[in-house]
């Protein structure tokens, strides 16, 4: 099991690698110059130059890739162009929040999706079939922000009951981590519905109801047991979904996470808070996805011998 | 239906038995009402979109102030935003943007991703294995984050947003089409015009494509769907289509500014969007049971 998490664990440094080098690339060939932006519109050429060398952005593109990635193994993603403050201070501040909310989101998203999904398969094409269905859909339809502001006008304007954005309380997680919960919980609840329905026509589950087991423990312990690969793999997608999801619900709550840190810092231009956000994202992308290649691991042993 | 007797002619009955599953898939479409709904919301849309002009006459960017943030009346049936434009005429003439991108982003994705997709499966090799590495590369990032990082880099408006979103839509088209590939190449009528000295550009245009335009098209019609909503999501934060042009997305993110004093205006361009990327994800499901139940995105 060590070695396999050690493979899966090594496998993953060439992607990193590969997307610092597409992000470092892609953020040099921006059209603004972020020495000018820094510098402000009346500043003379000198400033802008001696702001330009501060930054390194005089030096040739691969020494200034060499010098990011020495930096990175040292968890140095240098100093916010806005700020002045280290990226990975930033970063750092802004982590805390952004994956209380992702938690909470697919804590949430599990506990409503895996039943709904199992209710539906279990009574296929009838009315709750039907309604888990279309809220499925509607689900995945529908922009996360605007269910925000819907959620603040009738909760924090109508009823008055939550507030409208911020943070500071537990009351102030609720709004946003239903709307980002609502992201994902569509494709949980269709993902389980798809395999639930299929391991249910399966010869184990006949031979466990011809057994005489009560349909719970044939549910529960012969199908769902079966059908859990699947479901924690679209969990597991459904985690990059989030993030995505988060840079929306943080903007509409004012909620201070990575996702507003990376639109402010697309707004001001600022280049290494862009790369390093960015790259965390892509980072706890990756991490999610190990620790679900893990989880199979654990639920079918017969993977960790492939 | 009456049969009649077959004529002597093998050309005509050989075109219609290649055209009968397409029509059993028309047949099954037919009969799924989501998909006809969802197929005549889409309609309502383009013609929304073609017919805006005569739909709501007059500018829909001139602001009024007077008249800002005017609760939906008689006289203004969705009310007015902001800046007192009719968010009725304001959503009118978003289709036809939406719509644009929509189109513009799905014709990026399959140029691109398309040829890419088929020499990377037929080809396979050193070919296959660069395509590949860089595909993982984008799928390394989520979609929106993808397109998020994109436009960090080429800079905020309409042409921007199309390619940013398009991009990110390349990799999965290439994935896409090269698993189908991978699997159509082995076919004995590939191997017979391969043997025959046909070149690969027919085989690959002739004898391929046409046998990868299931999931093609059934992608096609969700990814519509993702684009909107992308789209919307990228002017809701600034950094898609700038005012004041009217996108749905960035109309919501003006709005949420007065939510507090005219809820009315985040409510409609919300629902706008809501039902657009509806519409094309009940299109695609259906199409997808229509033209092939077996096959799951």
């Amino acid at each position: 099991m060590t070695n396999y998490i050690i493979r899966r664990l090594l496998s993953t440094i060439p992607v990193l690698i590969g997307i610092s080098l597409l992000l470092f690339i892609m953020l040099r060939m921006l059209p603004g110059d972020p020495a000018q932006v820094l510098a402000g519109e009346m500043a003379s050429p000198a400033e802008i130059e001696s702001i330009r060398h501060q930054l390194g952005l005089d030096r040739p593109i691969y020494v200034q890739y060499a010098s990011f990635l020495s930096r990175l193994a040292r968890f140095d993603l240098g100093r916010s162009a806005r700020t002045q403050n280290p990226v990975i201070e930033e970063v750092w501040a802004r982590l805390p929040n952004t994956a209380l909310l992702a938690v909470t989101a697919i804590t949430l998203a599990c506990l409503f999706g895996i039943p709904a999904g199992i209710i539906s398969a279990v009574r296929p094409y009838t009315w709750i079939d039907y309604t888990v269905t279309l809220a499925a859909l509607f689900g995945i339809s529908m922009p996360v922000f605007w269910l925000g502001l819907m959620l603040v006008i009738l909760f924090a304007i109508i009823l008055k009951l939550l507030p409208a954005g911020g943070t500071g309380s537990w009351q102030h997680v609720i709004l946003p981590s239903i709307t980002l919960a609502s992201f994902v919980v569509a494709f949980i609840a269709r993902m389980t519905r798809a395999t639930m329905l299929e391991v249910l026509s399966q010869d184990y589950t006949t031979t466990a109801r011809s057994k005489g087991l009560k349909e719970r423990v044939v549910i529960v312990k012969h199908a769902l047991k079966n059908a859990l690969i699947p479901i924690i793999t679209v969990v597991g997608l459904q985690f990059g979904l989030l993030l995505g999801g988060a840079v929306l619900t943080e903007t509409v709550f004012a909620w201070p996470g990575l996702g507003r840190l990376i639109v402010d810092s697309i707004l001001a231009r600022d280049y290494p808070v862009i790369q390093g956000a960015i790259l965390i994202f892509g980072l706890l992308y990756i991490m999610v996805n190990l620790t679900v290649d893990v989880i199979y691991a654990f639920v079918d042993p017969r993977i960790r011998y492939d | 239906m009456t049969e009649t007797a077959p004529k002597a002619d093998p050309g005509k009955n050989q075109a219609k038995g290649l055209d009968s599953p397409l029509r059993r898939s028309w047949v099954k479409l037919r009969r799924n009402k989501a998909a006809l709904v969802g197929g005549c919301m889409i309609l309502i849309y383009a013609a929304c979109a073609l017919l805006a002009p005569v739909l709501f006459s007059g500018n829909p960017s001139a602001p009024n102030l007077g008249k800002s943030l005017e609760p939906p009346s008689l006289d203004q049936l969705l009310g007015t935003d902001e800046l007192g434009r009719s968010i009725l005429g304001r959503i009118i003439y978003g289709s036809q943007i939406s719509l644009l991108i929509a189109v513009g982003v799905i014709s990026f994705g399959l140029i691109l991703g398309v040829p890419l997709g088929l020499v990377s499966g037929y080809y396979g090799g050193k070919i296959d294995f660069s395509i590949q590495r860089v595909t993982d590369m984008l799928l390394a990032f989520p979609g929106f984050l993808l397109a998020l990082a994109l436009v960090a880099i080429l800079g905020v408006g309409l042409k921007n947003t199309v390619i940013s979103i398009g991009i990110s839509m390349v990799p999965i088209y290439i994935r896409l089409v090269r698993g189908c590939v991978l699997s159509v190449r082995e076919e004995v009528y590939v191997e017979a015009a391969r043997a025959s000295g046909t070149r690969d550009a027919v085989i690959l245009l002739r004898h391929i494509l046409p046998n990868v335009m299931v999931p093609i098209t059934v992608q096609t019609s969700l990814g519509m769907g993702t684009a909107i909503l992308f789209a919307a999501g990228l002017g809701f934060l600034g950094i898609g289509v700038q005012p004041p042009t009217p996108e749905w997305g960035a109309m919501l993110g003006s709005a949420r500014v007065y939510i507090f004093n005219a809820p009315h205006a985040a409510t409609f361009p919300g629902i706008a969007i809501f039902l657009a990327v509806l519409s094309f994800n009940l299109l695609g499901d259906g199409l997808r049971d229509a033209l092939d139940p077996r096959f799951k995105l």
